[in-house]
């Protein structure tokens, strides 16, 4: 069953830089995917058309069901609801505490505070953070606040987890200690596109992994590791 | 259930909001209070002089003099005829008696001299004063008057009347155009001053359009923050508005250089202008948050 569905798609920048050629995807329900690549390969743009902050020149795409490429900008939030986006500046409110940062993702949906409550609290735990809810965040280290993302991310349940190099402002030791949040978030059932740089990571992970070179998919392997290819 | 909680949840966020974003939400309520004093005060003036002009107005009067040595039946026709005009607000009658009585009370001269006269001589006429409703009607209404059979002079204060007419008509309008432009002015200094405040806060929407809140979801604290700033920024307008014209009201003993140009009274009326400063406030408030949070919203 095919969570994610790009047939022929092509983005074309305003400024006539082509990102995107002619690209064909497809990925399953509780799938683990690298998308990797040199700068400017064009994995940014891949992921930005999958949670429509970018909007494909040409082509389809579906997430789980919803037409992106005919998403209307009013609309956007219907596809936002079912997935969750971490980046590598993690994008915390940094006047609101860790636990408010994770319940603002629920509020808008006018939750009951006692499930939102619960649920935070759960989220925070699973990312191991459940002792820090009354923090702010520029009280955490940089692993714990990308936490705090991952979980505000994840704490409304979606199928799907788009990361945006998660890692990429972290240390060695704190990066693997993020895999391992985002493997059990994976073994939970949410399927998981990650955009990354970190070759020690997705050669220890041996998960899918997409080769992009100039807006194309030239690899796509099973059990991949980082090859030399890329560079 | 749900939509009651969402409400609440958003009043609790823009009132925090206020709080946490001091500095930027001092501006825009510093700014809502400087212009809300100035059209306080341009509204405190317009009232004021649209008052004097009424209470002018008021006493203007058509005195219609009868001819003389009309019969009883032909001034009831008269009275009747004045009575079923549109534009008569109000109408006293003075017979020649009583003019000739208050006239004698007034003067020795004038007492020795019409005495001498008999009924008949006299020059008196039976006067009707007519008070009208509308004003710019005047001359059509006293020109109907004059048509009225044995009326036998009509007096206004032709031409004196129309001029302080429409030099208070242009008063009027420029006074009431002021404040629309002030108001007009200061709502969009307002939407720029949110503008600059939520520009720093660009992040903020950001996220919430990511964790999937619909634009009307970013909107409404945003315009509920409008609404307290319009709130929070009425308060010293409020307060000078209620201090500083009981204050010039008492000054001046409720008059201004002589008694024909009469203040309004403090009461009630300064509490519907406070009431309509904090109405002004909130609507520019919210007006000015809305606006300035549509330009982050078309991503």
């Amino acid at each position: 069953m095919s969570l994610i569905e790009m047939k022929h798609v092509k983005k074309q920048y305003k400024n006539g830089v082509v990102a995107i050629h002619d690209l064909n995807l497809e990925i399953n329900k509780g799938e683990f995917v690298f998308v990797i690549g040199s700068t400017g390969c064009g994995k940014s743009t891949l992921i930005k058309m999958l949670y429509r902050e970018e909007k494909p020149t040409s082509g389809s795409i579906k997430v789980g069901g919803i037409d992106v490429a005919k998403l209307r900008n009013r609309k956007v939030y219907i596809l936002r609801r079912k997935l969750g986006v971490v980046f590598q500046d993690f994008k915390l409110l940094y006047k609101n505490t860790v636990y408010e940062n994770v319940a603002f993702a629920l509020e808008i949906f006018g939750i009951p505070k006692d499930e939102i409550h619960e649920k935070v609290l759960k989220v925070l735990d699973l990312v191991g953070l459940k002792h820090k809810a009354k923090t702010y965040p520029t009280q955490l280290s940089g692993g714990e606040q990308q936490r705090v993302a991952i979980a505000r991310a994840i704490v409304n349940g979606p199928k799907l987890l788009i990361c945006d190099e998660p890692t990429g402002n972290l240390d060695e030791n704190t990066s693997f200690e993020i895999m391992d949040v985002l493997e059990e978030i994976n073994k939970l059932g949410t399927t998981i596109i990650m955009v990354t740089h970190d070759t020690e990571i997705v050669n220890k992970m041996k998960k899918r992994v997409i080769l992009l070179d100039a807006g194309r998919v030239v690899k796509d392997y099973e059990k991949g590791t980082y090859t030399h290819e890329v560079n | 259930m749900k939509l009651i909680r969402i409400f609440f949840r958003n009043v609790r966020d823009s009132f925090k909001s206020v709080f946490r974003n001091f500095s930027l939400s001092l501006a825009s309520i510093s700014c809502i209070t400087i212009t809300l004093v100035v059209v306080a005060i341009s509204i405190l003036l317009t009232t004021n002089v649209n008052n004097f002009a009424r209470l002018i107005e008021k006493d203007v009067t058509i005195v219609t003099f009868l001819k003389l040595n009309i019969t009883e039946e032909e001034k009831d026709k008269v009275e009747q005829e004045i009575r079923s005009m549109d534009n008569v607000d109000s109408y006293t009658f003075e017979s020649k008696e009583e003019i000739s009585n208050s006239m004698m009370e007034d003067s020795e001269t004038f007492k020795s001299i019409m005495e001498q006269w008999k009924a008949e001589d006299s020059p008196i006429q039976d006067t009707f004063r007519v008070k009208v409703d509308d004003i710019k009607q005047i001359e059509k209404t006293a020109d109907a008057i004059s048509k009225i059979e044995n009326v036998s002079l009509v007096k206004y204060g032709q031409g004196m009347v129309e001029q302080l007419i429409s030099v208070f008509e242009i008063v009027k309008n420029i006074s009431i155009g002021v404040v629309v432009a002030l108001i007009i002015v200061t709502a969009f200094l307002i939407a720029n001053t949110i503008k600059i405040t939520i520009f720093s806060r660009k992040r903020e929407i950001e996220i919430m359009r990511l964790v999937g809140a619909s634009n009307l979801n970013i909107k409404i604290p945003f315009i509920f923050e409008g609404l307290f700033l319009g709130i929070l920024g009425s308060i010293i307008p409020v307060v000078v508005t209620i201090y500083g014209y009981v204050t010039i009201y008492e000054n001046f003993n409720g008059q201004l250089f002589s008694p024909f140009i009469k203040l309004i009274e403090p009461q009630p009326f300064i509490y519907y202008v406070s009431g309509l400063l904090v109405a002004i406030g909130i609507v520019v408030g919210m007006f000015g948050s809305w606006r300035a949070v549509r330009k982050y919203l078309k991503i």
